[in-house]
């Protein structure tokens, strides 16, 4: 089979999550990467793409333009397979293709299809609570794959790199600015990520929650209450109605883990809960608890951290 | 100004998730269906808000069965002045979004809003699908929304941040937690949503490029290893050895 995938990069390094894609679809067939702007697309090769096509030409990943960049290479490599993270760009632009190649889509792939016959893949819904299998019947397909579900694998090849120079057309959207939330690794990405919840008892006590995190090297996220009351910025609220994520380690402090909470988070690999009351409902879903006051907790874990770093 | 606002029904937050019939289909026992949050709060919200300040109307636009109609009344009570129905069972998001878009086309709206994604089947895909469709900007992930004539000035979230985002009318948006704040109907809105508007139509011919085959239940976790808050060694060295974390 040929396939797709949409590559995006930021500062001209190749995303993590494109990693993934990249790897992902090298298990379903040959794989064309497709990218755009000042990139260094050599590392793709080593992921398993063969080829890669970059559009100068282009900038920014905008809808309109980055579809028609996506269908034309399908035209032109006659794939039949097209490959996005279902990352804030890939949800964007991967429903756009979905509807312009006339092609099914599974939106939020955690693993590899299942190509025996059917062409079915299993995919994320009910925010994590449970998975559907899709099954994909049209000829071309479009598949979005879930961030930190599909552990890049490094083969060692190298890709062939050519530019392309498709008419994109115009862009209906105008980029006026940026507003980073800061240096870090952003919330869908993370693989490890320190939360917490209203047991921190006002703002000025996150100063333990962040120690932790950059200990750890980790992303600070926070419960809904926290960001509704305006303890923590919007982008840090994890759960149902905010971000999901799925790191490799969560560990909530102070979050009693409501059903709407748990659905953002248990995608996670490992829970650490650290809470006072030990009925709290988060400890039926974590790997490790902690009934105990995180004041006293957080730091304990934080010098356990450091004397573990230090010994490494 | 002509806004479309996409309602979805979604089972409530608290909905205890089960299958039936050889885990082919969702068990509706007991589950109590609300507006999907993303559709009410921010994109419904935001579009009444803009109404109210510029003039104009919001219709609402669903694609479902007479099942779904006390949703689209509850999006009536929260004050839009009428709504569509398209009478289909939706099958998939290309479906929908073929419904919607064969509207909107024929009666030309300013901005169509869909939440960001559904909190059952989270596929974040119909406003894409949509745009595509229409042939029209789509701004993702819409965290804020301000118009002044006929352009838009639009917060969106990306990797690491939010780009703020310049756009003509017309255009398709997703809303995300940000954009308006939930709003309770009072008894008014619920009274005279009983007679607005709600418009039947036929749905259209649409392939079917993809259908739940299934559905699984996570693994269940193996029980909580506790550890005394005295011992964060014991954690660490469990984090590192036992679950490679860290």
């Amino acid at each position: 089979m040929s396939v797709i995938v949409f590559v995006e990069s930021k500062n001209g390094n190749v995303s993590k999550a494109s990693f993934e894609a990249v790897s992902y679809g090298s298990k379903i067939g040959d794989v064309t990467a497709v990218t755009y702007g000042d990139v260094d697309a050599t590392a793709l090769g080593e992921f398993g793409a063969k080829k890669v096509l970059v559009h100068k030409g282009l900038s920014s990943a905008n809808d309109q333009q980055a579809t028609k960049l996506v269908v034309a290479a399908v035209e032109e490599t006659g794939a039949d397979t097209v490959i996005f993270s279902q990352d804030q760009i890939g949800k964007a632009i991967a429903p756009r293709v979905s509807a312009a190649l006339n092609a099914g889509h599974a939106s939020g792939a955690i693993e590899l299809p299942k190509t025996d016959g059917d062409f079915i893949v299993k995919t994320n819904v009910f925010s994590g609570k449970a998975f559907a299998n899709v099954k994909l019947n049209s000829d071309k397909k479009v598949i979005s794959l879930l961030p930190n579900s599909f552990s890049p694998e490094k083969i060692g090849g190298s890709a062939e790199i050519s530019e392309v120079s498709y008419d994109l057309g115009s862009a209906g959207i105008t980029v006026k600015d940026f507003k980073s939330e800061g240096e870090g690794v952003p919330l869908p990405e993370a693989e490890l990520v320190v939360s917490a919840g209203r047991g921190l008892k006002g703002p000025e006590n996150w100063g333990m929650v962040e120690d932790l995190a950059a200990t750890l090297g980790a992303t600070t996220a926070c419960s809904r209450p926290v960001a509704d009351i305006g303890w923590r910025p919007h982008h840090e609220h994890v759960g149902q109605t905010g971000v999901a994520i799925r790191p490799n380690l969560y560990i909530a402090a102070g979050i009693s883990g409501a059903i709407q909470h748990l659905a953002g988070v248990n995608g996670s690999k490992t829970i650490v809960v650290i809470n006072t009351d030990s009925e709290a409902p988060f400890f039926k879903a974590a790997d490790y608890g902690i009934v105990g006051d995180a004041f006293e907790v957080l730091p304990k874990l934080n010098e356990a951290l450091k004397k573990f770093k230090a010994a490494q | 100004m002509k806004l479309l606002v996409c309602i979805s029904k979604a089972p409530d937050t608290t909905s205890k998730i089960a299958f039936t019939d050889g885990d082919t289909k969702f068990d509706e026992n007991g589950v109590q269906y609300i507006v999907n949050p993303y559709d009410e709060w921010y994109a419904l919200v935001r579009a009444l808000e803009l109404v109210e300040a510029n003039g104009g109307t919001v219709t609402t636009i669903t694609v479902g069965t007479a099942a779904d109609d006390p949703t689209i009344r509850k999006a009536l009570a929260i004050g839009a002045n009428d709504a569509v129905r398209i009478d289909a069972e939706p099958k998939d998001a290309f479906f929908v979004a073929k419904q919607i878009a064969e509207y909107a086309k024929a009666n030309e709206f300013d901005i169509v809003f869909t939440g960001k994604e559904t909190i059952n089947y989270n596929g974040a895909q119909l406003g894409g699908m949509i745009a595509e469709f229409l042939n029209q900007p789509y701004v993702s992930l819409a965290e804020k929304l301000d118009i002044a004539g006929n352009v838009a000035t639009l917060d969106r979230m990306v990797a690491g941040g939010s780009e703020v985002i310049e756009v003509n009318t017309p255009f398709v948006l997703s809303a995300a937690k940000g954009m308006a704040e939930q709003r309770i109907p009072n008894m008014r809105g619920i009274m005279a949503a009983r007679t607005k508007p709600l418009t039947v139509v036929p749905a259209t011919e649409v392939s079917n490029l993809s259908e739940i085959v299934s559905y699984e239940m996570p693994a269940e976790k193996s029980a909580c290893k506790y550890i005394e808050a005295d011992n964060m060694d014991e954690l660490v060295e469990l984090l590192h050895n036992e679950a490679k974390v860290i």
